[in-house]
C-alpha cells in the first residue's frame, strides 16, 4: 500500500470521526444540545483529533525511521567485503543501490548491487505495508475509544482547546527552532572547517584561492583560505551601494514628507516601492548586461580601463535596489518627529529647509542611523546582484573599477555544482556563512534597538 | 537732551543697511530652501529614472523572444527514411530519421551547394528541433508519408539572431558563428519569402533546452507553482497560528520576548543563510531529495514565516478590543473569541501580508541555488519530489549561458516573472482596498 493512499484513508477516517462524534453526542443527549457540556461540534472535533493526531505522529516518526532501518538491513545483507568499506565508499554504494531500486541509471550495477536493490525495494514495500496496517489500526482504535468516551458530561471543548493551544505554541516556537537550526548548522560545519584551516588564518589571511590541488604539482591551486580580500570586496561594494542609496533615499524621504503635497506623495511613494518589489535576480541581469557594459564603455571613452565585472556596476545597481528601503524607513522616522517641533521652528521664523536641517534631521538622526545600518546589513547579505555582476577573483583592492568578490558570491560558487562533502572548500562556505550571519545579526540587533528606543522617546 | 545733528540720517542709513542684510540673508535662505527642494526632486527623479531604465531595458531586450524565426522548405516525407521497415506502426514511425528529412529538404532548396562542409553549414540553418517538428507531424497524420509539403521549420538560434538584427551581418574573424555563406543563403530564402517570424508557443509551453530556439519556461513556471504551493501550505497556517498565539494568548514573559526578538531578527537574516540551513539540515540531516519543489518550498516557507507573522499580528492588533469584549460578555471561550470573531475580521490584513510574503518568495533565488535547484532540467515537473527549477533561477541559468540568443530569452523570462509578481501585488492591493476597515 502506498503511503499516500494510507494518508488518504486516515484523512477519510478523521472526517468520519467528526460526524460520528457529533452524532453520538447528540444521541446520548436525546437530541437536546442543551444537555451537553459543549457544543455538539466539539465532540466531533474531539473524536477527529483522537483519530487523526496520533496517527499523524506515527506517520512522521515512521517515515523518518524507516529509511535508516532499511539502510541498515540492506548493508548487513551485503557481503562482508563491502561492509568493511570506508564510510564514504559505503555511502556511494548505497546511493547506487537506491538509484537502481528507483529504476534510474547508476554508476555501478553488478549482480550484487542489483540483488541489494531488490532487497531494498522489498524492505521498503514491506515497511510501507506495515505502516499502512499500523496507521489504520491506530486510527481505528483512536476513533472507537474516543467515540465511546463521548457522553454529555465530557468536557470536549476544554480538551479540544487545550490541544489547539498546544498547536499554536508549537507554531510560535518554530521561529526559535529556525534560529537554532541556522546557528547549529553554521557552527557545526564551521568548526569542522576550522579543524582543517586555523581560525586566525581564515580571518586575517590575505590570500583566497579555495581550489585544492588534486595533484601535488598543480599550479595556482594552493587551497589557501585567507578571507580578508573577500571581506574587503564586500566592504567596497557595500560602500558604493551606500553612496548611492543613502543620499538618494534620504533626500527623497525628506522631500516626500516635508515638501510634497499629499497627492504627489500618494503617487510617488508606491512607484518607489515598486523598486523594492523587483526580484534581485532581475537587478543582477540588469547590472550584468546593461550597467556593466555601459560603465565599461564610458570608462574607455575617457581612457580608463574598467574591468568587465567592475565593483562599480554591482555597487550602483545594489544601491538602486536599496533606495526604497532607506527612503521608506527614513520616511517613517521623519514622520514620527512630533509636529510641535516643526511648529516651534516655524514660529521662530525658520524656513522649511532650516527646520529640516536644524530640527528634524537632528531629532530623527538615531532613527536614520538605524535605517542606514539595516540597509548596510541588507547590502552585505544581498546575493544575486553580486553573483551575476561581480567577479570571482579575490582581488585585494580599493579601486571601484576593478573586479572584486564578496562573501555571498563565494558561498554560492563554493556550493554550486558538484560538492565533495568533508572538503575544506565546501566547509569554507559555511564558515563564510557564519561570518555573514553573525555580522548582519549584530547590525540588525543594534539597528532595531536604536530604532525602537528612538520611537519610544517620542511616543 | 537733544539729538546731535546728522543722527537721523545715520539712523536711516543703518536701517537701510539692516534691510539690505536681511534682504541678502533672505535671498541666501531662500536659495538654500530651493537647493534642498532640488536635491529632493533630483533624488526622486534618479530613483524613478533607474526604475524606468531597468524596466525599459528588460522589455526592449525581451519582447523579441516571443517570436521565433521559421524557414519554409519543401519537405519530401521520404518513406525510406521515416519508416524503412514499412510497418506503419507508431513506435516505428517514432524512430525514423527525421533530422535527415529536414536536412535533405533545406539542401533541396539550394541544389547548387556542393561540398561536405558547405552542405553541413546549410543544414545548420535549421534547428535540431526541426526533426522533432516533422516527427510530430507524421505521428499526428501518418498519411503524409510519401507526399511533398511546404512546411515552416524552426530555424537555428543564430539564424534567428540574424533575422532579428541582433547578430552582425558582416562577420569578420572565426569567432562569429554565422558564416558569410550562411548569411547569403539566409538572404536568398528571405527574398523568396521563406523566412518568417512566428509566435513562439514553444517558449511559453515547453521545458528548458540547451538550444535557445527550443528553450521554454513552462517547466520553470510549473516548478514555481509547486514550490509556492508548499510554501503557502506551510507558511500560512504556521504563521497565522504563531501570530494568534503571540498576539492573543501569550503571557508577557522572557520566553515570549525571546520569540519576538527571534522573529524580528529572522526577518532581516540574509536569504542565502536560509539556503545554507536548507542544505545542512533539510538535505543533510533529514535527507529529503535535492532540487525538488518540496525542499525549495520548505526553505522559502521558513524565510517567509516572519513576514507572515508580523503582518498577521498587525492585522490582529488592529481589530478593536470592543469586539473581543462583546464576544466574551456573551459567554464565548477565549479560543472562540479568536476563531469566531477576531480572526475573520483580521483576515483581509492577514491575506494581504501573506500575498506580499509569497511574492517575495516567488522572486527569491539565492537560497534555492544552495539546495540544488539550478540543475538543468528538460522535463516539466509534475510532483513535489520531481527535480525542478523555478522562474528566477531559470533567469539566472539562462543569464549564465554563453549563447547570444539566450539573452532575449532571459529578458523574456524576467518579463514573465514580473507579470506574475505584478498580478500578486495587484491582488494584495485589491484585497486591502476592498476589505480594509477603519474602526
Amino acid at each position: 500500500m502506498s503511503t499516500s493512499i494510507t494518508l488518504l484513508v486516515v484523512a477519510v477516517l478523521t472526517v468520519a470521526g467528526y460526524y460520528m462524534g457529533r452524532r453520538r453526542a447528540l444521541g446520548t443527549a436525546d437530541g437536546l444540545p442543551a444537555r451537553l457540556h459543549s457544543l455538539p461540534s466539539y465532540y466531533g472535533y474531539y473524536v477527529a483529533i483522537w483519530c487523526g493526531l496520533p496517527t499523524l505522529a506515527l506517520f512522521v516518526l515512521w517515515l523518518i525511521l524507516q529509511p535508516i532501518i532499511v539502510d541498515g538491513l540492506v548493508i548487513s545483507s551485503l557481503p562482508a567485503a563491502q561492509q568493511d568499506l570506508p564510510a564514504e565508499r559505503l555511502g556511494l554504494l548505497l546511493n547506487d543501490i537506491r538509484n537502481i531500486a528507483k529504476g534510474e541509471a547508476a554508476s555501478e550495477s553488478t549482480p550484487m548491487v542489483i540483488a541489494a536493490a531488490k532487497r531494498y525495494n522489498d524492505l521498503t514495500g514491506l515497511g510501507n505495508w506495515m505502516l499502512g496496517a499500523c496507521a489504520l489500526a491506530l486510527a481505528a482504535a483512536g476513533l472507537v475509544l474516543a467515540r465511546n468516551k463521548v457522553a454529555p458530561g465530557l468536557r470536549a471543548r476544554n480538551s479540544v482547546e487545550r490541544i489547539l493551544m498546544g498547536v499554536l505554541i508549537l507554531a510560535s516556537l518554530l521561529a526559535i527552532l529556525t534560529t537554532i537550526g541556522i546557528v547549529a548548522s553554521l557552527l557545526f560545519e564551521s568548526l569542522r572547517f576550522f579543524e582543517k584551516v586555523p581560525f586566525w588564518e581564515f580571518l586575517f589571511g590575505t590570500k583566497w584561492s579555495p581550489q585544492i590541488a588534486v595533484r601535488a604539482d598543480q599550479v595556482g591551486q594552493s587551497g589557501s583560505f585567507g578571507a580578508v580580500p573577500i571581506f574587503a570586496g564586500t566592504a567596497l561594494i557595500t560602500a558604493i551601494a551606500m553612496v548611492v542609496a543613502v543620499p538618494v533615499g534620504l533626500f527623497s524621504a525628506i522631500y516626500l514628507s516635508e515638501f510634497a503635497n499629499p497627492r504627489l506623495r500618494a503617487t510617488i511613494k508606491p512607484a518607489m516601492e515598486v523598486l523594492a518589489g523587483i526580484p534581485t535576480v532581475v537587478y543582477g541581469f540588469f547590472a550584468a548586461l546593461t550597467v556593466a557594459p555601459a560603465i565599461r564603455e564610458a570608462g574607455s571613452e575617457i581612457g580608463l580601463s574598467v574591468a568587465g565585472e567592475s565593483a562599480l556596476a554591482a555597487g550602483v545597481v545594489m544601491g538602486v535596489m536599496i533606495i526604497p528601503f532607506v527612503s521608506s524607513l527614513s520616511d517613517d522616522v521623519i514622520s514620527a518627529v512630533p509636529q510641535s517641533l516643526r511648529e516651534g521652528a516655524y514660529g521662530l521664523g525658520a524656513t522649511k529647509a532650516e527646520t529640516v536641517r536644524n530640527v528634524i534631521v537632528p531629532a530623527a538622526l538615531p532613527g536614520i542611523v538605524g535605517a542606514v545600518l539595516l540597509a548596510v546589513s541588507r547590502a552585505i547579505g544581498e546575493t544575486m546582484i553580486v553573483v551575476m555582476a561581480a567577479g570571482l577573483a579575490a582581488n585585494l583592492t580599493a579601486n571601484p573599477l576593478q573586479a572584486v568578490t564578496t562573501v555571498t558570491v563565494q558561498i554560492v560558487t563554493l556550493l554550486i555544482g558538484d560538492q565533495e562533502f568533508e572538503s575544506a572548500k565546501t566547509l569554507a562556505a559555511f564558515a563564510l556563512g557564519l561570518v555573514l550571519f553573525g555580522f548582519t545579526l549584530c547590525l540588525n540587533v543594534i539597528a532595531l534597538r536604536i530604532v525602537r528606543r528612538y520611537r519610544e522617546k517620542y511616543e | 537732551m537733544s539729538n546731535p545733528p546728522g543722527q537721523g540720517a545715520s539712523k536711516m542709513a543703518r536701517a537701510s543697511q539692516i534691510a539690505r542684510t536681511v534682504e541678502s540673508g533672505l535671498r541666501r535662505r531662500r536659495a538654500a530652501e530651493l537647493r534642498l527642494k532640488i536635491y529632493g526632486i533630483g533624488a526622486i527623479s534618479f530613483a524613478l529614472l533607474a526604475l524606468a531604465v531597468l524596466l525599459a531595458s528588460v522589455a526592449a531586450k525581451g519582447y523579441t523572444a516571443f517570436q521565433q524565426t521559421h524557414i519554409a522548405v519543401e519537405v519530401q516525407f521520404d518513406r525510406d527514411k521515416i519508416d524503412p521497415a514499412g510497418t506503419g506502426k507508431s513506435e516505428d514511425l517514432r524512430r525514423g530519421d527525421y533530422e535527415s528529412v529536414a536536412r535533405t529538404a533545406i539542401r533541396a532548396a539550394f541544389p547548387d551547394v556542393r561540398g561536405r562542409r558547405d552542405r553541413r553549414a546549410l543544414g545548420k540553418l535549421l534547428s535540431t528541433g526541426a526533426g522533432d517538428q516533422l516527427r510530430r507531424m507524421v505521428l499526428e497524420n501518418p498519411k503524409i508519408i510519401g507526399t511533398r509539403q511546404r512546411v515552416w521549420l524552426l530555424g537555428s538560434d543564430e539564424i534567428d539572431m540574424l533575422n532579428k538584427g541582433k547578430a552582425k551581418r558582416n562577420p569578420s574573424g572565426s569567432a562569429t558563428k554565422v558564416s558569410s555563406k550562411q548569411v547569403a543563403w539566409f538572404d536568398a530564402l528571405d527574398k523568396k519569402g521563406a523566412v518568417e517570424r512566428q509566435f513562439n508557443w514553444r517558449f511559453l509551453s515547453g521545458g528548458d533546452s540547451r538550444e535557445p530556439e527550443q528553450a521554454g519556461i513552462w517547466g520553470a513556471v510549473v516548478g514555481s507553482a509547486l514550490t509556492m504551493i508548499v510554501t503557502l501550505l506551510l507558511a500560512f497556517p504556521l504563521g497565522v497560528a504563531a501570530a494568534i498565539y503571540l498576539e492573543e494568548f501569550a503571557p508577557k514573559n522572557r520566553w515570549t520576548d525571546l520569540i519576538e526578538v527571534n522573529i524580528n531578527n529572522l526577518a532581516a537574516v540574509p536569504s542565502i543563510v536560509f539556503g545554507l540551513l536548507g542544505l545542512a539540515v533539510i538535505l543533510g540531516f533529514f535527507g529529503l531529495p535535492r532540487s525538488t519543489p518540496l525542499v525549495g518550498g520548505i526553505v522559502l516557507a521558513l524565510m517567509t514565516l516572519p513576514t507572515v507573522i508580523i503582518a498577521s499580528r498587525a492585522a490582529l492588533m488592529s481589530v478593536p478590543p470592543s469586539i473581543r469584549e462583546a464576544a466574551h460578555s456573551i459567554g464565548a471561550s477565549p479560543a472562540q473569541v479568536v476563531f469566531h470573531h477576531t480572526l475573520p475580521l483580521a483576515m483581509p490584513g492577514v491575506l494581504t501580508g501573506t500575498i506580499i510574503g509569497m511574492a517575495r518568495a516567488l522572486g527569491e533565488t539565492a537560497p534555492l541555488l544552495m539546495i540544488g535547484m539550478v540543475a538543468f532540467i528538460i522535463d516539466v515537473p509534475s510532483r513535489f519530489d520531481d527535480a525542478a527549477t523555478v522562474l528566477p533561477v531559470q533567469v539566472y541559468i539562462w543569464a549564465n549561458s554563453p549563447e547570444r540568443a539566450f539573452e532575449e530569452k532571459t529578458a523574456a523570462a524576467t518579463l514573465v516573472l514580473l507579470v506574475f509578481l505584478l498580478a500578486m501585488n495587484a491582488v494584495a492591493i485589491f484585497l486591502r482596498k476592498k476589505f480594509e476597515r477603519r474602526w
